[in-house]
């Protein structure tokens, strides 16, 4: 089986590479980007029958940081 | 006065922790990620800056997670003193010895330059060496010091003296100019800037040697 799990810096964490790439999307003439959030995607590949608590651990212990950062397990 | 200096993949200021802490007069051994436990009778650890891990996934995220920082996480909950710099300050916020966390510098760029910084604390074994309000230059060097806390750790942390260190002009974005960060039992000190990169005159200045002959003066007496 297969996890995606999605990592985004929470509402209302300053994410200054979001920014910065709102700032180059503006240069290449794309108007009208009011924001740029940037997270990252991370692939698992598990043993059939991991449960999604078993996920969610690995993503509390280790993949995200929940001080600041949010995520979200999709199972695939 | 015996001390461990943590040495990961990635670790490049792991020898000039190891030089200030004995210039300071402490007996150092250097220990490897994948070691278990500390060296017997171990006073400090210090968890030295670099690139831990290619900073992959989080800046000390994987660092964290490697079998020595249990034994160091061990260490502090027995009540030892932890030094964490630079990469070792992300390490130490990722295995949860301090709050907080280290975000991506507010301008994007990396900072190298040597800062003024103000002591904001006497009160701990780090810094009674100084008077607080003095003014030290450290050389800072990173990419992610960008310090960050919810208003409640804030709060905790300002009204219980543990923010140790300041920067007089912000290089990168920290929440109310924090350089570095206290322990609540004020045992474990977390900072960006460099102290052991201001211990000799070549280096350009000595104003992190009073943090290593106070912390060694007091684990020596202890």
């Amino acid at each position: 089986m297969k996890a995606r799990v999605h990592v985004m810096l929470k509402n209302g964490v300053l994410d200054p590479q979001g920014e910065a790439v709102r700032h180059a999307l503006g240069n290449l003439g794309f108007d009208g980007v009011s924001g740029v959030r940037q997270g990252k995607v991370i692939e698992l590949d598990l043993a059939d029958g991991t449960s999604e608590d078993t996920i969610t651990d690995m993503c509390e212990k280790l993949l995200a940081n929940t001080v600041i950062e949010s995520y979200r397990v999709e199972l695939l | 006065m015996r001390a461990a200096v943590i040495v990961f993949p990635g670790s490049n200021c792991d020898r000039d922790m190891a030089v200030a802490l004995r210039a300071a007069g402490a007996d150092v051994s250097m220990v490897w990620h994948k070691d278990s436990d500390l060296p017997e009778g171990v006073d400090l650890v210090a968890v030295p800056g670099g690139f831990s891990f290619g900073d992959y996934l989080r800046c000390g995220a994987i660092a964290a997670q490697s079998p020595i920082c249990k034994a160091v996480v061990a260490h502090a909950e027995r009540g030892g003193y932890v030094l964490g710099v630079c990469n070792g300050f992300q390490v130490l916020t990722e295995s949860g010895l301090l709050p907080g966390a280290l975000m991506r510098n507010a301008e994007l760029k990396f900072v190298c330059k040597t800062l003024d910084l103000k002591v904001e604390t006497s009160t701990s074994g780090f810094t009674e060496g100084y008077n607080a309000g003095d003014v030290v230059a450290f050389p800072v060097a990173h990419h992610d010091g960008n310090y960050t806390a919810d208003p409640e750790t804030l709060q905790r942390l300002e009204a219980d003296d543990r923010v140790a260190f300041r920067y007089v002009q912000n290089p990168n974005g920290s929440v109310a100019d924090i350089a570095g960060i206290l322990s609540a039992n004020r045992r474990v000190l977390g900072m960006m800037p460099h102290p052991e990169r201001a211990v000799d005159m070549g280096h350009g200045g000595t104003d992190g040697q009073a943090l290593f002959r106070g912390l060694i003066g007091q684990l020596a007496n202890a």
